[in-house]
């Protein structure tokens, strides 16, 4: 019998400390055993188990996307036992990953819709994974515009800094970088809130238009308000969700909200699927 | 179907034959209480009882179980790599488990075993017992079962019902597991079926009308998770909650469990225990936020997932058989019937609830 608790083994190939924090590493992993990448197929929003031998197993987003071949890649904040004591490994060792688990951004519904990405802080990893989905060449077509509000407390803390540079000078996608403050005379980006930049710059709602967003709980407080007045319907609001998780296979119990698990029914919600949900998360 | 008779005198006999084939499990005696035990050669299940304190549920699903081994020592090949274990899944038999917690194992399947995913461990264990239950002749004042869709004599779950006819048990053979079980045990008195279903009919007649508690469930799946959600009944409920877990430890029908990773030297293991929602680690986020920060949310879930949220999700009744262990065993007199009855009457408009 297949067991779904079994990481696949991966080395870890690279990793990148993308905060002037540093408490934010991005860790790119191969597979040991080549033929494991087909049987991690994933879409972007998923998330994994990454498996840390002998510390236990955090639930992280993807981060990298499905056209990114060769690789998986996760940013890991440092927060409790497991993930400091990742932050603490070096390139070439031996650890667990297991997924593809949870659902994903409704692709099928994107499809031919413009799509607004609003993003704060840390929680812009699967929406990295999504940009660089819709960007590719083989996808850019599917989409119609596309927004990316993201913003950071300063400019050392945002994510993928080197990405989001080349993202500006497209001209088939809209950047619209902001840091709440920075003493930086170069900056030559938005500065303010991400509610703020999002009610400037955001699209006005139409049929055709959602809008992901994923951040801190104040960032997603204070967003859903604005996106209300742009006339943003529930059902075109998506959200993906934290929650302390365990098997990430819908098994163990904890990380409900109501009778949807997180770890498997969600983390992605539409805010009219959320609004009937107790609100515990 | 049929039906076999099984005297006393040849009862430890089978059971002897039995061991030969199955593991067996059934309810021991341990100072003031009776737990399931795995029953040592020679030793016979006691069924004078009235339940156990604990469920039976470990057999299958134990409090720890490993479930993966590794070596962290990097002169081995095979360091950092999570192997397997090796497990036993020999076939087992639980003697004289209660209807109602042989039922219990079925509400549970649906979480271990479904469409998506199937839990290996449980799916393993649980395919490879052999479920013989003993009717109850006297349910106990807590025992609420014949409305938590459960009974006595209930046969769901179970492969052979035994009933205790005084000098003799009389068996019905409900599935072929237990068909098979009793061709090994050497049980072999059939009795005449028509009359055994009506004595068994009889005596289960009788003993549904000794269960005199119950609950309320039919307008449960009617009322929206919201409105029991914010009731304000769950206040009350919990003043006096204390968190201890010592409901979801005994209740059969509670899953949950943790994973933690356990090293010792170079060598370790990825085991799972059992968890419970009354605790605050339960749910406790990394960042330090917890959507359950406080008791009354923690009581709250548990109840709502039992009555509401399963009923939702499954829509086939209550995630509880009604055995009443967390009213006989709560340290603080929390009673399931009357709050699955506070819900089900619950109105929102009035904010009212019987």
């Amino acid at each position: 019998m297949d067991n779904p608790y079994l990481p696949y083994p991966v080395r870890i190939d690279e990793i990148i400390t993308e905060t002037e924090d540093k408490n934010l590493k991005t860790f790119k992993y191969v597979f040991v055993n080549p033929e494991d990448e087909e049987k991690f197929s994933y879409k972007a929003g998923q998330f994994a188990e990454l498996s840390v031998t002998g510390k236990g197993e955090i639930p992280i987003g993807i981060a990298s996307s499905p056209t990114e071949k060769g690789f998986v890649m996760y940013t890991v904040n440092k927060v409790g036992l497991v993930s400091t004591f990742l932050h603490n490994m070096k390139v070439g060792d031996i650890m667990g990953m297991r997924g593809p688990l949870g659902n994903w951004y409704p692709w099928e519904i994107l499809e031919g819709k413009n799509v607004v990405i609003i993003g704060g802080g840390f929680a812009f990893t699967t929406l990295r994974s999504s940009i660089i989905y819709m960007l590719d060449p083989a996808n850019r077509s599917k989409f119609k515009d596309i927004h990316v509000v993201y913003g950071a407390r300063t400019p050392g803390m945002l994510l993928y800094r080197n990405e989001l540079m080349e993202w500006e000078k497209r001209d088939d996608i809209n950047m619209h970088i902001t840091v709440d403050g920075t003493d930086d005379p170069d900056w030559k980006y938005n500065i303010g809130f991400v509610p703020t930049i999002t009610e400037q710059k955001a699209p006005p709602a139409d049929v055709d238009t959602y809008a992901i967003v994923c951040g801190p709980p104040i960032m997603i407080k204070f967003t859903q308000p604005v996106l209300d007045k742009l006339g943003y319907a529930h059902d075109h609001i998506i959200m993906s969700l934290e929650m302390r998780m365990k098997c990430g296979i819908g098994i163990c119990g904890r990380c409900n909200i109501g009778k949807e698990l997180v770890c498997k029914d969600g983390p992605v919600f539409s805010l009219a699927q959320l609004n009937d949900m107790p609100k515990e998360y | 179907m049929k039906a076999i008779k099984i005297g006393k005198e040849a009862w430890a006999e089978g059971l002897e034959k039995l061991r030969d084939s199955y593991r067996l499990f059934g309810p021991v005696k341990d100072n003031d209480f009776y737990d399931f035990k795995e029953l040592k050669s020679g030793e016979v299940p006691d069924l004078n009882y009235k339940n156990s304190r604990l469920s039976p549920k470990a057999i299958v699903f134990p409090q720890s179980e490993i479930m993966f081994e590794y070596t962290l020592d990097e002169k081995d090949d095979d360091h950092h790599l999570m192997k397997e274990v090796d497990k036993d899944y020999s076939p087992r038999a639980v003697v004289g488990i209660r209807p109602c917690d042989a039922l219990a194992f079925l509400l549970v399947k649906r979480n271990f075993d479904n469409p998506e995913y199937r839990d290996p461990y449980w799916v393993q264990a649980y395919e490879t017992t052999t479920f013989i239950g003993l009717a109850c002749t006297t349910p106990a004042n807590t025992c609420f079962c014949t409305t938590a869709g459960s009974g006595p004599f209930h046969e769901e779950g179970l492969d052979i019902l035994l009933v205790d006819l005084e000098d003799h048990y009389l068996a019905k053979i409900i599935t072929s597991k237990g068909e098979d079980l009793l061709r090994v045990s050497g049980w072999d008195l059939i009795a005449d079926f028509d009359s055994s279903i009506q004595t068994i009919e009889e005596m289960k007649k009788e003993a549904e009308a000794k269960v005199v508690s119950s609950v309320k469930t039919d307008k449960l799946k009617d009322k929206t998770t919201i409105e029991l959600f914010d009731a304000p009944f769950w206040e009350e409920i919990s003043f006096s909650c204390i968190n201890c877990g010592t409901c979801t430890y005994l209740c059969p029908t509670c899953w949950c469990f943790d994973i933690q990773d356990e090293v010792k030297g170079s060598s370790g293991v990825r085991m799972r225990n059992w968890d419970s929602c009354m605790y605050p680690l339960f749910t406790y986020h990394g960042s330090g936020h917890n959507p359950r920060d406080n008791k009354m949310k923690r009581l709250r879930q548990r109840f709502m997932h039992k009555l509401k949220y399963y009923v939702d999700k499954y829509g086939d009744g209550i995630q509880c058989v009604g055995c009443g262990r967390c009213i006989r065993m709560c340290p603080v007199n929390i009673d399931i019937r009357r709050v699955c009855n506070m819900m089900n009457s619950y109105e929102a408009d009035t904010g009212q609830a019987n």
